[in-house]
């Protein structure tokens, strides 16, 4: 038995509905809402890199690498809004934010 | 037979940690989980024989995001049992959800029929005799350099973006004004009196 490309796909399959399933149970908790994110953008990195790997074609890591950078970027204006906000209103549960009447 | 191990121990570990940062009670923990996910999401990178992507993922999520979303944690004097008080009502939406995502992805996967790899059609074949940092160097620098400027942008917009949205001006602050001080002249700032015996000085 070895491990191939299935193997690291359905770990990521796995990673991506997990994540998913994080942003519904704890919606009121934007922290929380975020790592979740992070854990889907992992999952498709390491999709990005399993299919680079065994393809043997650099440029899905290439790709990750530009994943990861959005996602370091995503991260830090995410929670520069989050500090504002609970600077402002003292709070940041998802259900209070309704300022914009979406 | 060790890469088997090691695929299983890191796969497992990343699933595990995975669940345990979205069911945490505390965030700081949910952050701590977070970490542990990444670090064995890069030993299964380094199984795959993609060691950059794996340094770039323990320097830049575990040095970088991690920390800084531990930071916001700490930061905020938030209640968070209020937060969690919905918990077993989302649960049960959440699970239904994810299960018909899983189904998806099922049904996905057994509709998909794979062709043959053309091995001509690899955009940047991996060469066979040079490092994994090597190689990617030299793709990056050469096919995708303007795509790697292009990323660097996107960090320098996020980093501008983050300290004009984080940055305040507070009132009241006593800052010190070099320009000034340097502009003060001793006939500004000194006055000679003779004052009479007996009188005192008038200030």
């Amino acid at each position: 038995m070895t491990i191939g490309l299935p193997h690291y796909l359905a770990v990521s399959a796995i990673l991506f509905v997990m994540g998913v399933l994080g942003i519904f149970i704890n919606r009121k908790n934007v922290i929380i809402i975020l790592m979740a994110i992070e854990l889907i953008l992992l999952s498709v990195n390491i999709n990005l890199v399993a299919f680079s790997a065994f393809l043997h074609d650099l440029v899905g890591q290439i790709f990750a690498m530009f994943v990861l950078t959005v996602a370091a970027g995503e991260a830090a204006i995410g929670l520069a809004i989050l500090v504002i906000y609970f600077r402002g209103r003292g709070t940041i549960a998802v259900d209070d934010i309704n300022r914009m009447k979406g | 037979m060790i890469q088997i191990i090691a695929f299983y121990l890191f796969a497992i570990m990343v699933v595990l940690s995975g669940a345990l940062t979205i069911t945490a009670r505390n965030p700081v923990h949910s952050v701590l989980w977070l970490i542990m996910a990444f670090f064995n999401a890069a030993g299964l990178m380094v199984l795959l024989g993609a060691e950059f992507i794996a340094m770039l993922l323990v320097i830049v999520y575990v040095g970088a995001v991690a920390v800084l979303f531990l930071f916001v944690v700490m930061m905020l004097d938030i209640d968070f049992s209020e937060l969690r008080a919905g918990f077993a009502k989302y649960a049960l939406v959440g699970f239904a959800l994810a299960a018909g995502l899983v189904g998806e992805i099922w049904f996905g996967v057994q509709a998909w029929e794979a062709g043959p790899i053309q091995a001509a059609g690899r955009a940047a074949p991996t060469p066979d005799d040079v490092p994994n940092i090597q190689a990617i160097g030299t793709l990056l620098y050469t096919k995708y350099l303007f795509v790697f400027e292009g990323a660097g942008l996107v960090l320098l917009v996020a980093m501008i973006g983050a300290i004009v949205l984080t940055h305040r001006n507070r009132g009241g602050v006593r800052k010190q004004n070099v320009a000034y001080q340097n502009r003060r002249r001793p006939q500004d700032a000194t006055r000679m009196t003779n004052p009479p015996v007996g009188q005192g000085v008038e200030l």
